[in-house]
């Protein structure tokens, strides 16, 4: 799967959050080993130090553990997994408030364009 | 361990009027993928033909792993000129033969199957060659080799961009956790997802360096527009 990635923010948090995508999208499945510092470097063609620190990152919060022997595998902890999604949602959810806000739309709008939206879709 | 190069106070001065380098003083770390940038006549090829030992210093003094450009740094450093050098009449296979001769540290296997990967034929005659694949071969020898600083000067000009894409990925595959590659190039938007540093010059005087990650945190753009800022004609 390709790698999206802007220049203008740094490569560091956008890895970041591909590989916790990747992770809460069963892509990088729950207990299984991720690809290593170098293959995912080269893959999304990133500096292996910057891919080096993202990973680092992901292992301080405990998404992904180092095994000694064979590289990182996903947590198994299942709640945390629910969490980090959640996050991921909450994020965009708010991205998207503050975007419209800036449109002139408050909350109460926002909600009801969405229902819209949604009954529309739905037609 | 020190710093892999340490370069102070470097003047190099051509016939006693032009001067190209003025007064340079830089710190280079080991294990890092670093990006020279400035605009044309703005000192690169110079700074990296002092580097590599192809020219004297006017003043000031380079030390790569302590030891000053000679015999010595010539088995650390993998330089890649910005032109071809080989004899048109070799073919591909014997500058394998060539390579290994010169350089201890070169890896014939890992030349071959670059080679492979890019469908470049090893009994092909260099001549034959498009100027593209001159330069991938030419690149691919470079990069065989087990150095400790790599230097690039303008390592993609002529190379299309999928072939762009497959030599940074050489570069970022291919490069040991304690080496270091220095890139020239005008192409900063190709390349600059693979640096770690950033080396501005200009009229021979380095204006900046820094992480490629800190420009684009506080400056919020890409390496690349903050170059056409900084250099704005």
């Amino acid at each position: 799967m390709a790698w999206n990635l802007d220049s203008d923010r740094p490569i560091y948090t956008q890895i970041l959050e591909e590989i916790q995508i990747r992770i809460i999208t069963g892509q990088y499945k729950s207990g299984e080993r991720i690809p290593s510092v170098r293959e995912l470097a080269a893959q999304a063609g990133v500096n292996p130090n910057t891919m080096q620190k993202a990973l680092t990152e992901l292992e301080r919060s405990g998404l992904v553990m180092s095994q000694r022997t064979s590289g990182r595998i996903v947590t198994e902890d299942l709640e945390m997994l629910r969490q980090t999604r959640n996050k991921l949602a909450y994020d965009q959810i708010n991205a998207f408030i503050e975007r419209m806000k800036k449109l002139g739309f408050d909350k109460e709008e926002v909600m009801a364009l969405l229902k819209q939206a949604e009954g529309e879709k739905n037609e | 361990m020190s710093e892999l190069v340490e370069v102070k106070n470097l003047t190099k001065v051509y016939e006693k009027k032009k001067t190209a380098l003025s007064q340079v003083n830089l710190m280079i770390p080991r294990g890092k993928i670093i990006g020279l940038l400035g605009p044309n006549g703005s000192g690169k090829t110079t700074l990296i033909k002092l580097l590599s030992g192809l020219l004297v210093a006017t003043e000031g003094e380079i030390l790569i792993n302590g030891y000053k450009p000679g015999p010595e740094t010539k088995s650390m450093v993998s330089y890649l000129p910005e032109r071809t050098y080989f004899q048109n009449s070799m073919r591909v296979k014997e500058l394998i033969e060539y390579f290994a001769d010169f350089y201890q540290d070169f890896c014939p296997e890992r030349a071959k199957q670059m080679l492979m990967n890019l469908n470049i034929d090893e009994n092909s005659r260099l001549k034959t060659l498009s100027k593209g694949t001159k330069e991938k071969v030419q690149l691919i020898m470079v990069m065989s080799r087990d150095a400790q600083l790599y230097i690039l000067d303008e390592p993609i000009a002529g190379v299309d961009p999928a072939a762009r894409d497959y030599i940074l990925r050489t570069i970022i595959s291919n490069y040991n956790e304690n080496a270091t590659v220095l890139i020239s190039t005008h192409l900063i938007s190709d390349i600059e997802k693979i640096l770690d540093e950033v080396i501005f010059i200009r009229d021979g005087r380095v204006v900046l360096q820094d992480t490629v990650e800190n420009i684009r945190e506080r400056k919020g753009k890409s390496v690349d527009t903050y170059f056409r800022e900084v250099f704005a004609c």
